[in-house]
């Protein structure tokens, strides 16, 4: 590449050290492969972190990327995947017009032609079988004006409840347990608590590789003064472990215990805030009762985490004055995922660390635009988080909407995602539509995945930038813009907003997906109780506008903000609105909670089993704004290591890739350093199996099995790794994806399935 | 005193229950859930029959075919289609709701023995069983209008 860039970010991913205690210095990293003739505001759409950047443009192509040094969220900064994949915009594998299937092959169509057949296919089911036979299943990708065109057609237009975004697999544990402890969602912290905070406790969150940017934080915290201590749970060793104070590499499949563990040493020591307790909280003495026998030598016995380490982790977390907990997909994607999250929510709570600066929880988003599909309604839960089970919720959208409340789907919770999977391979959903997202690559148990994308009763519609695994089982394919090529906002995990403006144009006839969306509704003829069309935006402004009233009122209120105010400065955190011009930093700020039955976004449900709580024993509690400590016993994992399947799988990211690398893969730099899928073991295991470093490994479970090169590392004894990332457009000589062996089964809460853990047994090929 | 009776009744009814949550979970392994969830419910009615013996031990025991009645009209072999999950459901629940009833009845003459072990796994057993139904009907209501209306 001919041009600048401040760093090689490749090879040094975190940068130079800028070391502070209480404002973060910025530090403005840029990489162009021009001299760029503008620069237009944007952010980062290659985590959830949302770093604020400019997009550099030279004759209507993006040259480079620089971060934003005025914004709250990253200073300046940016991470390797922000700086190098922004080049997938201009790849030419990028669609650049709608595809029909027409037998084996895909023919080019316009629009029109596309289009007329989707509305045809929609109207030919719903008639016959009702919209009850039509699912959407959507992203983490989209912005939130996008989100919340589909939320709308989709529950007042078609009025299906098959609706679900990839959230379900990567941050809908972090929206049960918020929605569980405090009544709804909504992260109660703000990245600002890293600035002053004591102490740091990350589990299953590899913060160095996930959220680059928020680990140089955490960096520069730890060489300025009084640097906050830092606590990591992570069965493998990762570079966040390495920076560890008390480093728990506990049995994959036991963070329950874990946590239960830490819970019952805090409360023997009297490490707790028995005020906050009682004025703020309900459900003490179940959670004092369920974590009773969790002694640290029981936590050993299960987890097999030594003792003195369960007791100097504890003694961080129980004495500290200030606290940042931040969780991810170690405890989301593993067993009883909404049941452990909850429980690094009641350390907070049983401390009263929570609602002013330097303490804060992050149940960590990984998509940069999944906090906006929870948001929206996109992921099949009610928009402005609304609660599906309460009348008066739904009477609220129809009046919004002017619809009939009977149209709006509340007859039954929202499908997740493997469920409407599960519809589609019974053949009682009959049409697809996936938007944005790679199910034949990201979806466990892949070989059943592919059966049913490739049903033929099945239609599938998919709306992609690239010809992805799933768009080349598709019946339609329509070419999507791109970030950069399109406007619209999206939040990150601290509630931050960012506007994203357009810089360039898509390529060929590639239409952003808020257009798209507008027009199927249009030709759908989805109108309103008085004839008018149902959808009454064109432009992203005028659906954010259509946003800002659905929010006000809620929690993610954003009556506030305004495309003008969006722009030129940094982002702003929700809720902004007239008590809150400039958004709020914390929430729950008095300790008071958004528990009021009229108020909350679910009645909760029982953690072991997901059996839902009913309006009357939810009011039976007298919450009156007090938070829900809920308690759980350790339960083990259905599918543990045996005779015939040895060892654990576990699996995950890493840092130079996103998801199925549709944008990372088609990055240079990117893909030159990180080409392939790899299984990561310990050299001991490796010798009891006769592996070399590099050999081809097969790991295989009851469902199937993948290929990949052997690794060593300080991976715990008995456990294997793979990256999640690799598919087979790029490379289909060989099966590599993870998920041809993972697990199908979920959470009972929040329906995210058990990527971390499935039993396997290796042999060298 | 026909206390004896119950207990044996509560016992069966919690065994023919533990073994219908496995039927059942062999029969939907395809469902996402219905594995995981059907094997840690019976595993809770094994616990709940388990904590019935220490009462029979103490009480006595009568014989009565109740129970295996129930389950053998319910379950007569696997079901198949669309309706069979909301089916087996279904049949589930009213198995589960013939324990909590036992359970239920039996807490009242517990408590009435001054017998404050036996009210005590009474009243964790119902809860236990409640907890049952709960998720059956949770799972049954969820699946109510896809099996009935698109199916």
């Amino acid at each position: 590449m001919n041009g600048r860039e401040t760093r090689n970010s490749v090879e040094d991913v975190w940068g130079l050290r800028t070391p502070y205690e209480g404002l973060w210095p910025s530090r403005v990293d840029q990489r162009v492969s021009a001299e760029p003739e503008q620069w237009i505001q944007s952010a980062c759409v290659l985590c959830s972190n949302g770093c604020a950047l400019d997009i550099g443009v030279k004759n209507g192509k993006i040259v480079g990327v620089r971060g934003r040094a005025e914004d709250r969220v990253n200073q300046g900064r940016l991470g390797p995947k922000g700086l190098h994949a922004w080049e997938a915009n201009h790849h030419p594998d990028r669609l650049t017009t709608p595809l029909i299937r027409r037998g084996d092959r895909f023919c080019e169509v316009g629009w029109d032609e596309a289009m007329e057949l989707i509305v045809r296919r929609s109207k030919e089911i719903r008639d016959r079988h009702t919209s009850s036979a039509i699912g959407f299943y959507t992203s983490g990708q989209l912005f939130l004006e996008e989100y919340y065109t589909l939320a709308v057609l989709g529950k007042a237009g078609l009025g299906t409840p098959h609706m679900d975004g990839n959230t379900r697999l990567c941050t809908a544990t972090a929206g049960a347990a918020l929605k569980e402890s405090f009544g709804t969602d909504g992260q109660p912290g703000s990245y600002t608590d890293l600035d002053t905070t004591e102490a740091l406790f990350s589990i299953g969150h590899n913060m160095a590789e996930q959220q680059t940017v928020l680990w140089m934080r955490v960096l520069d915290r730890r060489r300025g003064p009084n640097p906050p201590k830092l606590v990591i749970v992570d069965p493998r060793p990762v570079a966040s472990t390495l920076e560890a104070d008390v480093h728990l590499a506990p049995k994959p499949g036991t963070n329950v215990a874990v946590l239960n563990g830490l819970l019952h040493i805090m409360i023997e020591r009297g490490w707790i805030d028995e005020r906050y307790i009682h004025q703020h909280t309900v459900g003490f003495d179940r959670l004092k009762q369920t974590v009773g026998k969790w002694t640290p030598d029981a936590v050993e016995r299960v987890a097999d985490v030594p003792t003195p380490k369960l007791r100097a982790a504890a003694e961080i977390l129980g004495t500290t004055r200030t606290l940042v907990s931040t969780v991810l997909q170690g405890v989301y994607q593993s067993m009883q995922a909404t049941a452990a999250a909850c429980q690094v929510n009641n350390l907070h709570l049983i401390r009263g660390l929570l609602g002013r600066d330097g303490c804060g929880i992050y149940q960590m988003n990984g998509q940069p635009t999944a906090q906006n599909t929870r948001e929206t309604g996109a992921n099949g839960d009610l928009p402005g988080f609304r609660n599906w089970e309460n009348p008066r919720h739904i009477q609220e959208l129809a009046r919004l909407w002017n619809v009939s409340a009977d149209v709006i789907p509340h007859w039954a919770p929202p499908t997740h995602a493997m469920q409407i999977f599960r519809y589609c391979e019974q053949g009682s959903i009959r049409m697809l539509w996936v938007s944005g997202t790679n199910p034949a690559v990201s979806l466990p148990d892949l070989p059943r995945i592919r059966k049913i994308l490739d049903k033929k009763e099945l239609f599938v519609v998919v709306q992609d930038a690239f010809m992805t695994e799933t768009a080349s089982r598709a019946d339609v394919v329509l070419p999507a813009a791109l970030w950069g090529e399109k406007a619209g906002c999206f939040t990150n995990v601290d509630r931050t907003v960012h506007l994203s403006h357009k810089a360039v144009d898509p390529p060929g006839q590639a239409r952003s997906d808020l257009d798209i969306f507008v027009d199927y509704a249009r030709r759908m003829d989805f109108r309103d109780r008085d004839g008018a069309p149902l959808i009454k935006w064109r432009t992203p402004e005028e659906a954010f506008e259509a946003w800002k009233a659905c929010s006000k009122g809620r929690p993610c209120d954003y009556s506030g903000m305004s495309y003008a105010k969006l722009t030129g400065k940094s982002g702003i955190q929700w809720p902004c609105n007239e008590q809150f011009p400039d958004g709020a930093r914390h929430l729950y700020v008095n300790g008071h909670f958004n528990t009021d039955p009229e108020y909350c976004e679910t009645f909760g449900h029982d953690l072991d089993t997901g059996a839902t709580v009913t309006a009357t024993q939810y009011r039976a509690d007298h919450l009156r704004g007090r938070a829900i400590i809920k308690a759980s016993d350790y339960i083990a994992p259905y599918e543990e290591p045996d005779e015939s399947y040895p060892l654990w799988l576990t699996t995950g990211r890493i840092v130079y890739h996103f998801h199925t690398r549709t944008k990372t893969g088609r990055a240079p730099a990117l893909e030159e350093i990180a080409p392939d899928a790899f299984v990561e073991m310990n050299s001991e295991d490796a010798m009891a199996y006769g592996i070399q470093e590099g050999d081809m490994v097969e790991v295989r479970s009851r469902r199937g099995y993948a290929l990949a090169p052997a690794r060593f590392s300080a991976i715990r004894k008995g456990v294997v790794f793979m990256p999640f990332h690799y598919g087979y457009w790029d490379d289909n000589t060989r099966p590599r994806a993870a998920n041809e062996v993972t697990l199908p089964e979920w959470d009972p809460v929040s329906k995210q399935p058990h990527y971390k853990l499935c039993a396997v047994r290796i042999r060298r090929t | 005193m026909h206390i004896a009776l119950y207990l044996k009744m509560v016992r069966d009814s919690e065994r023919q229950l533990a073994k219908a949550f496995v039927t059942v979970a062999n029969h939907h392994q395809q469902e996402p859930d219905m594995e995981e969830l059907c094997r840690l419910l019976a595993s809770w009615s094994r616990i709940k029959a388990q904590s019935a013996e220490r009462f029979i031990q103490k009480y006595g025991e009568e014989h009565d075919r109740e129970p295996a009645r129930l389950y053998s009209d319910l379950f007569q072999g696997p079901r198949r289609g669309g309706l069979a999950l909301l089916r087996d459901l279904h049949d589930l629940w009213l198995l589960g709701t013939e324990a909590e009833i036992c359970w239920t009845l039996l807490g009242q003459a517990a408590q009435a023995l001054r017998d404050t072990d036996f009210v005590e796994t009474c009243q964790q057993n119902t809860s236990q069983t409640r907890r049952q139904l709960s998720w059956l009907e949770t799972r049954s209501k969820q699946a109510a209008p896809q099996s009935l209306i698109a199916a």
